[in-house]
């Protein structure tokens, strides 16, 4: 497997998926090696063997400046020849090479390579080696950009990764559709592999008491309603719609507290938008939270709103399930299409979205029943489950290979 | 002699809009979607009335000027027969040609096809009346037997139609009830002095209402030297034998090419080919065979699912919710003399709606078999209450303008 981050060293859904879903391979059977860009000890990861490409320390894995394209973009322009590794892109070429002499000893029966930043060297294993190649898509180019344009760089990468790969894998039926109608591949080839909630997630002992929120709890109390969402604020994750319906639900039902934790390009223009609508008193900004912080809104919160233009998969939404939430969900997202206990529309519908917030926050009878549907229902998407699937596409694939 | 008794339930429901907490107050239009909308009650009639209804009463209306020994029972429920009288006036002229021809008989039920037996007696025997009318100003004639909405069936409601003077009512012949009796044969309800029990052969109606099309049932394809074996057979255990189903079984549940009008034509005349058999109605079925032993059933038995019960209707909190709050307001909608407001109400009890709520089948992966007019439970609950909150509203409208 060709990946580019283990937990750890994450910085966001990328690294988790990985590890998830080579812990239930390996469950299964299979034997993997796992190269990584980077230097480092994975406890977690004691199920395969973990190959480190080069010696730098994980924090440099995305050259000096963080995933996000258009910045990756300014770095290998700016600072092209300029000593080692200060662009990804000379990473990227290191990690090949050491793909490349790995190959040179081994040979597996598969070649998985997780989103762009491996393709390269998947492409190495199936040209020059002739290993069948699968591209794992987590996320396409657009994805990242909003459904814009995006890094040209990256778009041919993606694109000369998946024309040659003999499977792909999409995270969501969405996916597929972007990887077949701007990457011009046949639907034959891509087969869609979900996402699951990470199974330590249930596990880590996490229990939320609800005295530490002692504002938030006493609204609770008095028949306010907690609506939550967690993002990046980029373009891509349709806050402003979000923060729009919440204004028409408001005005319907003025106990609504609209929680909205993340940070991004968008949070300045969100802020501004809240006050123009005359719902600051409404909406709350955490800013960045990961860990208990996290898990302890979902846990306040009634419900979830996942209001995405473009989501390749949506994890969140499944972490927010796992804690009760009742769900919101765009049709655009990935997770829709596998979960059925929701309320669905369609990210520009703001006027339905208020409709759903609407709806819940003044029937108990459907709170209770989408709670409790949802509940039943997320457990049911398991990474074995997942798990089997590549392995059965693993062994088609390599024996279409020997014919 | 050996007797079929064919009865047939002609049903459409008058379906709600996607009716939005935003219209509540300003329009009261909640049954009349854009004719290409997903509810639109007018072009769904229209196309059932293309594929079911016009061509297999054709098909039997010439059974019967071809043969007076073929006979059949109709239930049609006074929500179909409004909106026939709308759409597809020509279908009452038909069913009348063939009740006056008296080889047809029409059963009572509640008009709005609901099921308000289990939840206010008062409201039942208004909507039986109601359909008694109907029937009586359509084609002349007054029920003589009985069915209730998704033939839910208990020992009280039995001791109700016996009062009531009705000679035969319908129920399941749930074998979990019958034990090693037959439901070939009439039998008495408990504690009932005059009305006859006929009880459905399930097997045998199930094989054509259910499987007939299923290619991966083991008797497919069925043909009718085949069935009428069946039926030879059957008759061991008895000489009447029910078969109940839908209407839309033909041309809708299974269409038209996969060859069930024509089996249905000639199963008939092959049937009443040999000479000692014969159709009979379901008052002619009690005419011609004393019960054979008493049945009781205390606990409600339906024609529904492998449980055949009432939970598709009133399991989940929505549910429960929703009837609870729409009979609440029973006594100040009839107060209101509002004929209009009294009709709007009146429809929302047809048993389709909460129907259209149930999530038992919901998330348990057999998604695509689940048939409804909305995107999900959770939607249709939130219209539904959203139009009881309609209701109120104009409630209170009425009660201050009297003041």
């Amino acid at each position: 497997m060709l990946g580019w981050e283990l937990p750890p060293y994450n910085s966001g859904g990328l690294g988790v998926a990985c590890l998830n879903m080579a812990k239930s391979l390996a469950g299964c059977g299979a034997s993997i090696d796992f190269v990584v860009p980077y230097s480092a000890k994975h406890e977690d990861a004691k199920f395969m063997n973990i190959l480190s490409a080069t010696k730098i320390s994980p924090f440099l894995r995305y050259g000096n400046g963080a995933y996000v394209s258009s910045e990756i973009e300014k770095l290998f322009i700016e600072n092209q020849d300029t000593g080692d590794y200060q662009s990804i892109r000379d990473i990227q070429k290191d990690y090949c090479e050491y793909v490349e002499d790995y190959l040179e000893n081994h040979h597996p029966d598969v070649v998985h390579a997780h989103d762009w930043l491996t393709y390269e060297a998947g492409l190495i294993a199936k040209q020059k080696y002739h290993i069948p190649f699968i591209a794992h898509v987590h996320a396409t180019e657009f994805d990242r950009a909003g459904m814009k344009e995006g890094n040209k760089l990256i778009h041919e990468i993606e694109y000369e990764g998946l024309m040659n790969a003999d499977r792909i894998f999409a995270v969501s039926e969405t996916t597929k559709r972007i990887i077949h109608e701007k990457y011009h591949i046949p639907l034959s080839k891509i087969e869609v592999v979900y996402n699951s909630l990470d199974s330590k997630y249930e596990e880590d002992g996490y229990e939320f008491d609800d005295s530490t929120y002692k504002y938030i709890e006493s609204l609770k109390h008095s028949g306010w309603t907690i609506i939550s969402t967690v993002s990046r604020f980029t373009v891509q994750k349709g806050l402003t719609h979000l923060m729009r319906a919440a204004a028409t639900a408001i005005s319907e039902n003025p106990k609504l507290l609209f929680i909205f934790a993340g940070d991004g390009e968008e949070r300045n223009e969100l802020i501004q938008l809240s006050a123009e609508l005359g719902i600051t008193k409404n909406v709350i900004f955490t800013g960045f939270i990961r860990g208990k912080r996290l898990r302890d809104i979902y846990s306040l919160s009634d419900i979830f709103v996942m209001s995405s233009v473009s989501e390749p998969f949506g994890l969140t939404a499944l972490e927010a399930a796992h804690h009760g939430d009742c769900l919101i969900l765009t049709k655009q997202s990935g997770v829709s299409e596998i979960i059925w206990s929701a309320l669905k529309y369609d990210y520009w519908d703001e006027h339905k979205l208020a409709e759903q917030i609407l709806a819940i926050s003044k029937r108990p009878a459907l709170k209770k029943a989408l709670q409790h549907s949802i509940q039943q229902e997320y457990r049911q998407i398991s990474w074995d489950k997942i798990a089997k699937k590549c392995l059965e596409i693993y062994n088609d694939t390599v024996k279409k290979r020997k014919k | 002699m050996r007797a079929i008794c064919l009865y047939l339930h002609i049903h459409q429901p008058t379906r709600y809009r996607q009716y939005s907490i935003f219209d509540v107050g300003n329009n009261s239009n909640y049954y009349n979607d854009r004719i290409d909308g997903r509810q639109s009650n007018e072009r769904i009639f229209k196309k059932v009335a293309e594929k079911s209804y016009r061509p297999m009463l054709k098909l039997l209306e010439s059974k019967i000027n071809n043969n007076k020994q073929f006979k059949v029972s109709f239930s049609i429920t006074g929500t179909w027969l409004e909106q026939a009288e709308k759409w597809e006036p020509e279908l009452i002229e038909v069913i009348k040609r063939m009740v006056d021809t008296g080889q047809v008989e029409v059963v009572g039920e509640t008009y709005y096809h609901s099921l308000a037996f289990f939840y206010d007696r008062d409201e039942f025997d208004a909507q039986v009346k109601m359909h008694e009318k109907k029937i009586k100003e359509l084609f002349g004639k007054k029920p003589k037997t009985f069915r209730n909405t998704e033939l839910a069936y208990n020992d009280e409601l039995a001791k109700w139609a016996d009062a009531k003077g009705y000679k035969a009512i319908l129920a399941e012949g749930w074998g979990k009830v019958l034990g090693w009796r037959s439901p070939n044969h009439v039998y008495r309800p408990t504690n009932c002095k005059h009305i006859k029990l006929l009880l459905k052969n399930y097997r045998l109606s199930d094989d054509i209402a259910f499987r007939f099309s299923n290619r991966a049932w083991e008797e497919w394809p069925l043909t009718v030297p085949k069935y009428i074996d069946w039926l030879n057979m059957d008759s061991l255990r008895g000489n009447l034998i029910n078969l109940f189903m839908d209407f839309e079984t033909f041309g809708e549940h299974q269409w038209k090419d996969t060859g069930i009008f024509e089996f249905m034509s000639s199963f008939i005349d092959k049937w009443l080919s040999e000479y000692e058999n014969i159709f009979v109605t379901a008052s002619e079925a009690c005419d011609l065979y004393e019960p054979r032993d008493e049945i009781s059933m205390p606990e409600t038995v339906t024609w529904a699912d492998t449980e055949r019960d009432l939970s598709a209707w009133c399991s989940n909190s929505m549910q429960t919710s929703a009837m609870e709050a729409l009979y609440g307001m029973k006594k100040d909608v009839l107060k209101s003399g509002d004929e209009k407001l009294i009709a709007d109400w009146r429809n929302l009890t047809t048993s389709d709606h909460p129907y259209s709520m149930c999530t038992k089948y919901w998330n348990d992966g057999d998604v695509h078999a689940y048939f409804s007019a909305y995107a999900s439970p959770y939607e249709s609950y939130i219209f539904f209450m959203n139009i009881l909150r309609d209701i109120e509203y104009r409630l209170n409208m009425l009660k201050t303008a009297k003041k």
